[in-house]
């Protein structure tokens, strides 16, 4: 077995990550403690589109499904009970497993705050997105069951070529009015539902946070391409979590410009997130969120995940410049563009929001294939692990395909079955074997 | 019967046809290019709007899956996606369907769009074409893109065509697709009948067919099927207990002849092998894509697309008492995402306003002896019957 040469590199804790912690804990707090917060509460997805709502007023409090899932999968005998109250009221055991983690807690109406259970507090409506088949569905059972008002709009309208974004030509027009209409449509329904009136000028200052933030986080996720990396997927789930929490909200985007300023700082200085770095691999899909532990075990190998197209393009907004480098997308503040009424402003917003790389992959495993491809060679990668993830058709969908198309070109693949939030689909065991035989591959043995 | 060539000769037109062409999908569909000279657009799902691939005097050919075991899709879809969307790419991969001149897919769920992503990567078939439905038709902002869509669409076929669609050829493309859904929507009314004159399984012929036979010589066999009914057509249907289907896709006639083998029939089915692909007509406008847009949003809706309201319950509940349905099997193919969001509040509705059902979760072959013993335990829970008669002392 060949052994590449070891580096040492200087490391430390992050500054902000703390912060991050604490940014995390208010926001589950805050949506539970009406007394001390009191305003309205809405639920939607980590997808959804946050600064619309946000003109509500200042007293909004999000609580976003699939990372509130995400929390509840971390603990997993918590999760087990939750997910087994949602089936035994006949919701599939193959359905997503946030939803039914989620579900499970709504039905026992036992809301989860860190390590307290408190019980629900009021949702007052409901602001969802579709792209994936459960979007819908998922809300349409919280309204039924809690009563709540929904409102959803749909993003389906095909793929967003990044390039466009750089060349800021945008999406098509008859893509974007249709998305413009329901949101206009959606204005009016939390208008009736709340009672209040609409204030664009708070829109357009969460839009701006929204797109600072976004850009931001792509911004993070480009200063990993550095070696050592200033970062390790583990650690990333600390931090992209904030945007799939409420990416809108100033808090969010101040926090990432902290952020921003520490990784490119760690880079400056050669500080990177694993001593041992020798070798840089990129994951797929969300992770068995019960067993983090699999990337300290790599650890061992000298093997940092230096992100994945789940982590860099869930939240982050890139584009792709005319040589194919990936990067932060340029905001509408920074081309010089001003927020001026309601339809110019969701019609940027729009544009903005269906250049989420993420979407991307749901027209197409070729769209995926090619930005995994560009990470592998722009983020210096050895190889990929794709979670074949069976809690989420939608990260998943394409996934043997990226495979395929991966290994046509030499790059090493490892796939392994679990579940991002449901422990009994994933076997630990034999998820380390089979690392162990693609560190084999990778021609890596463990570390003294 | 087969001729000389070893093609299995299609019957006098007739209710038989339907079977016919059925078994014999792949022959009827060279055989028609052969004749014709005329090309074959391979459709993923139910949405592709047919009327503009008729105007240019092509056809849809639904992509359908073989009901066997197959072991060629694994590299290319994860095993957690539903086994009809691996069943179809299973037959691409296998050459059946190497007639096709191109293949369209208009949006509905993300299962079967991988079949079509595989497709597009490995089979190839000429030309293909996405084509973004809406999801949220509910939202009357869906019709007006949906129209700019259908537009784009149109273009592109005329491309591959070399011609323009005129509103002519649109007009033709929509008469002949019209008269295919108003004929199975009479064959559909007959089932109302207490001796219902074709069974449930014949009727899946019928409407699946649909799907791939070019529809003026579908047309064509239906009417003579009506006639057929017409003259008196007796199949020995009254009494048994009336039973609908609803759910995922299901043309598996091995369950439908099990389940019409026990004392029941059925007499109306909520899915896109039947009625939902069909149960609309067009309604003509001057605007012809607009037409179009609005026929395939008002559509009964896979739930896919059933939201924020939930359309598809009052829907089948409809069905359900205007056709006299006693209970509903809920038939599901396994990992359906869409149907798996809908079937407990589903069942749920329908078991509170008077409908019983009792649910089967489906793959590419499905294990009928089983399934028979839950329709049977089904039945006889309709029938309201004493297991143990007047006598019953309660011992064992």
């Amino acid at each position: 077995m060949t052994t590449k040469v070891l580096t040492r590199y200087l490391t430390e804790p992050f500054q902000c990550w703390g912060k991050a912690k604490d940014i995390r804990r208010r926001y589950y707090e805050r949506f539970a403690d009406t007394e001390n917060f009191p305003g309205l509460r809405w639920v939607g997805s980590a997808w959804t589109a946050d600064a619309i709502p946000a003109g509500l007023g200042a007293d909004l409090y999000l609580l976003t499904s699939e990372p509130y899932g995400a929390s509840i999968a971390f603990d997993n005998a918590l999760n087990r009970r939750m997910q087994e109250e949602a089936e035994s009221r006949n919701w599939a055991h193959d359905l997503c497993a946030y939803m039914r983690s989620y579900l499970g807690s709504m039905y026992q109406d036992q809301y989860v705050m860190g390590e307290k259970l408190v019980p629900w507090p009021h949702v007052d409506f409901i602001w969802q997105m579709q792209i994936c088949c459960t979007h819908s569905k998922w809300y349409q059972a919280v309204s039924e069951y809690k009563g709540v008002p929904q409102f959803y709009f749909d993003i389906g309208v095909g793929p967003y070529d990044l390039r466009r974004a750089a060349a800021a030509e945008g999406m098509e027009a008859g893509k974007l009015q249709y998305v413009v209409n329901q949101w206009l449509d959606g204005i009016d329904f939390l208008e009736k539902t709340t009672g209040r009136t609409f204030d664009d000028e708070k829109m357009f200052r969460a839009m701006e946070n929204e797109f600072r933030s976004t850009s931001l986080w792509a911004e993070i996720c480009t200063l990993n391409k550095a070696v050592p990396a200033p970062m390790d997927e583990k650690s990333m789930y600390a931090f992209y979590v904030l945007g799939t929490l409420n990416k809108a909200s100033k808090e969010v985007a101040d926090f990432y410009q902290e952020l921003r300023d520490e990784v490119a700082d760690r880079v400056a200085r050669g500080i990177g997130a694993l001593a041992t770095e020798r070798s840089r691999i990129i994951s797929d899909s969300q992770p068995p969120w019960g067993f983090l532990s699999v990337y300290r075990y790599m650890e061992k190998f000298g093997v940092v995940s230096v992100g994945s197209l789940y982590t860099f393009g869930l939240e982050g907004i890139f584009q792709e410049d005319e040589d194919g480098t990936l990067r932060e997308r340029i905001t509408p503040m920074d081309r010089g563009i001003e927020l001026e009424d309601r339809e110019q402003a969701l019609t940027l917003y729009a544009d903005w929001f269906l250049s989420k790389p993420m979407y991307q992959l749901f027209y197409g495993s070729c769209i995926k294939s090619d930005l995994m491809q560009k990470m592998v060679d722009q983020w210096k990668v050895d190889g990929v692990i794709i979670h074949l993830n069976r809690g989420c058709e939608g990260t998943v969908i394409g996934s043997m395909e990226n495979r395929l198309a991966l290994a046509e070109t030499g790059v090493p693949v490892m796939t392994y079955e679990g579940n991002m939030g449901d422990e009994r689909e994933f076997d630990m065991e034999r998820v380390m074997h089979r690392i162990d035989s693609f560190m084999e591959t990778l021609g890596l043995d463990k570390l003294e | 019967m087969h001729s000389a060539s070893g093609v299995v000769a299609t019957p006098e037109l007739g209710i038989g046809t339907f079977q016919h062409w059925y078994e014999n999908r792949h022959d009827y569909a060279r055989e028609w290019k052969e004749r014709t000279g005329r090309k074959i657009v391979g459709a993923f799902c139910t949405y592709v709007p047919e009327e503009i691939v008729y105007a240019g005097g092509m056809i849809t050919v639904r992509v359908l899956g073989g009901h066997e075991p197959q072991d060629v899709t694994e590299p290319h879809i994860f095993g957690m996606y539903c086994p009809f969307c691996r069943d179809c790419l299973a037959q691409g991969l296998k050459g059946r369907y190497d007639y096709f001149d191109g293949i369209v897919l208009a949006h509905s769920c993300l299962h079967f769009r991988q079949t079509y992503d595989s497709w597009r990567l490995h089979i190839g078939a000429g030309f293909d074409y996405y084509l973004p439905m809406p999801n949220q038709v509910q939202s009357p902002h869906a019709r007006t893109y949906y129209r700019g869509e259908l537009a784009k669409f149109k273009a592109f076929m005329e491309e591959q065509l070399g011609r323009e669609l005129s509103d002519a050829d649109l007009d033709r493309g929509i008469a002949v697709i019209n008269e295919n859904r108003r004929l199975l929507r009479q064959i559909y009314e007959y089932r109302k009948r207490p001796n219902p004159p074709v069974t449930g399984l014949e009727c899946m012929y019928m409407a699946i067919t649909a799907q791939f036979v070019d529809k003026s010589e579908h047309n064509q066999a239906l009417r003579a099927a009506i006639a057929e009914i017409e003259a008196g057509r007796d199949v020995g249907r009254g009494g048994t207990i009336r039973l609908m289907t609803v759910g995922s896709e299901n043309d598996d006639p091995d369950f439908l002849n099990m389940a019409e083998s026990l004392g029941a029939t059925i007499v109306i089915d909520d899915q896109c092998a039947g009625s939902r692909s069909f149960w609309n007509e067009l309604v003509p406008q001057a605007d012809r894509l607009q037409a179009i847009a609005d026929r395939y949003c008002d559509r009964p809706a896979c739930p896919t697309k059933d939201y924020p309201e939930r359309t598809r319950f009052p829907h089948v509940l409809g069905l359900a008492r205007d056709w006299g349905a006693q209970g509903a099997i809920v038939i599901q193919q396994k990992f359906c995402d869409p149907h798996e969001g809908d079937i407990k509040p589903l069942r749920e509705y329908l078991e509170n306003t008077g409908v019983p059902t009792v649910f089967l979760e489906f793959d590419a072959t499905n294990p009928i002896g089983p399934f028979r013993i839950r329709v049977e335990a089904f039945l006889e829970t309709l029938r309201n019957e004493d297991l143990f008669g007047d006598d019953d002392d309660g011992l064992f």
